[in-house]
């Protein structure tokens, strides 16, 4: 394929925990993943699967052992590499970032990174703003809040804020919306796509929920003992129920049930993951 | 059903305490009785006070106005706590911060241990709680390099080792993947089966319609309350309130506003493959004859 260099490129990249101990543990075994800018890619896997351990070397979190990690043409390899200036590139949201969030006012929190570059000060505001809006933050209404007596879903916001006034090339979300109730999971989604499609981010994300994984990604990568064992789009993915069975992953609720018309012997396209595609496919089969 | 409640809430009010003359309203005058064998699920978005009265079921917080009792026991009496928790048990979102040892029956042992179980009584309860949730094989292993849904698991067989009545899982999948919630669904399920009183506070509404009865808080009320299937049924209200509905209940909703004739009142999977095999079949006669 013709292509402008990828905005991630993974080499043959392998990590060993404890290397030399009786408790080694490869984590990460040859893998080899490229990530086109302005992509959403999910990645998916057991625990274990070596998923947390690809996503650090990202942002230089874990430099690699073997194998190259460069982003945006920087090679997180090279020791030299000022891990600053990566990390303006990236921004690595964790998982109950809300958990992290240190500050007592909610714009103080989100300007900290800012502020830690050396910007002015004016420009330092100008992303606080920016950033909140971009997340659904009223930035007058909400800078001067206390971060403490705020929702989770709030919370999580502010995190996301934070990372985002560092305005970085490639956003890395580990388990995006876990634990949050569906009003703030989808809202929450519909600003990553948003920041995805429209400001034309790369969103790289980790998600053991496959609903959101549906409803996000335009790629899905799934690993399993430290390799890539699946590699495609939603509709291949979901569509494989034998693959998804050998690899222990889960599908959306609507796509058990067309597996489930298919084993009655209907003529199904198991691939509709969305409940709408779903109620479209069985339309098909009654009407027809 | 048993006419005797096992939980009993009383015009319950509960408010968080900003500062001296600032506080939060999370519960407003709420009752509920929860009786024996019964399977109940709260639902709400965040901040609706599902969670603060979930907390109330065991006395981890006291109302500031109305009661709570428990088999009777009002959870105010400090003195009977212990006979309170012992009864109610609960388990939690993060399956991290729930285990407290280094080896699996530790861990499923921390609760006899305080309340301080004869040594022969603690392993067989030990023995019964990891085998009712399938974690036998994992007895001398290290807690931490469990799933999350394992972990979960073990932490529903601490509370199970204490004997209670009633199991209170405060959006206990909430943080794990489809199989480990299949997992402790599948515990959950069993336990019911064979007696156990369950109350869920989820987000997860396929969870919700495995219920016997589905609470809906909005605002630190009740607002709803019925089987699964009324609550379901009313889509509109739900959205208001920015509650989901299982997907089998959307999917047969949007097939029957294209399609009448279909059901839209179906919350389980089987049950929409079955109204397809219905209509199908009906369809099929119709052109056949």
């Amino acid at each position: 394929m013709t292509q402008n260099n990828p905005m991630v490129s993974v080499k043959n990249l392998s990590h060993v925990y404890m290397q030399g101990t009786p408790l080694q543990h490869r984590a990460l075994d040859e893998v080899n993943l490229e990530v086109a800018e302005g992509e959403c890619l999910a990645i998916i896997g057991h625990t274990g699967s070596g998923k947390s351990t690809l996503i650090q070397h990202f942002n230089g979190l874990i430099r690699p052992q073997s194998g190259s990690v460069i982003i945006n043409g920087l090679d997180v390899s090279q020791p030299k590499l000022d891990i600053r200036t990566l990390r303006r590139q990236v921004g690595l949201v964790f998982q109950n970032p809300e958990d992290q969030l240190f500050e007592k006012l909610v714009g103080d929190d989100v300007a900290y990174g800012p502020f830690k570059m050396g910007l002015p000060l004016e420009e330092v505001r100008r992303r606080v703003h920016w950033a909140m809006e971009l997340v659904g933050l009223s930035f007058q209404e909400m800078k001067d809040r206390p971060t403490f007596a705020l929702s989770g879903g709030q919370k999580r916001k502010v995190a996301l804020a934070g990372v985002l006034s560092l305005q970085p090339k490639v956003l890395v979300l580990d388990e995006p919306t876990a634990g949050l109730d569906p009003r703030s999971r989808k809202e929450l989604l519909e600003r990553i796509r948003t920041l995805n499609r429209e400001e034309k981010l790369t969103v790289i994300f980790v998600s053991h929920n496959m609903e959101e994984v549906a409803q996000l990604a335009d790629r899905v990568y799934v690993m399993a003992n430290g390799k890539a064992v699946l590699d495609g789009t939603p509709r291949q993915i979901f569509g494989n129920q034998e693959l998804l069975r050998e690899h222990h992953i889960g599908t959306p609720e609507s796509v058990h049930i067309l597996y489930r018309l298919r084993e009655e012997g209907y003529e199904i396209d198991p691939g509709a993951y969305l409940p709408e595609e779903t109620a479209l496919e069985i339309l098909k089969l009654i009407k027809r | 059903m048993s006419t005797d409640p096992i939980i009993r809430v009383e015009n319950v009010s509960f408010a968080y305490q900003l500062n001296q003359d600032q506080q939060v309203p999370v519960l407003q005058n709420v009752s509920l009785e929860v009786f024996p064998g019964e399977y109940v699920a709260i639902i709400g978005h965040n901040g609706s006070g599902k969670s603060t009265l979930s907390k109330h079921l065991n006395g981890i917080l006291t109302p500031k106005e109305g009661d709570v009792f428990v088999n009777g026991i009002n959870t105010r009496d400090k003195a009977r706590i212990h006979e309170v928790r012992s009864r109610v048990g609960m388990v939690f979102q993060h399956p991290d911060n729930q285990i407290v040892a280094t080896i699996v029956e530790d861990d499923v042992a921390f609760g006899l241990e305080n309340i301080g179980t004869a040594e022969e009584e603690m392993k067989e309860r030990i023995d019964f709680a990891l085998e009712a949730v399938g974690m036998s094989a994992f007895r001398h292993r290290p807690p931490h390099h469990l799933s999350g849904g394992q972990k979960q698991r073990i932490a529903i067989a601490g509370i199970l080792a204490m004997k209670p009545q009633c199991l209170v899982l405060d959006e206990a999948t909430s943080m794990l993947d489809s199989y480990g919630r299949q997992d402790i669904l599948a515990v959950v399920r069993k336990l019911h089966s064979e007696g156990m009183t369950i109350v869920t506070v989820t987000h997860h509404m396929s969870e919700v319609a495995e219920a016997d009865r589905v609470i809906v808080m909005e605002g630190g009320k009740i607002v709803l309350q019925g089987t699964p299937r009324e609550v379901f049924s009313h889509q509109e209200r739900l959205q208001e309130l920015h509650l989901d509905v299982p997907d089998a209940s959307r999917v047969a909703a949007l097939v029957h506003t294209e399609y009448p004739a279909f059901s839209p009142d179906l919350i389980h999977n089987e049950e929409v493959v079955a109204e397809v095999n219905r209509v199908y079949g009906r369809r099929a006669e119709a052109s056949g004859s």
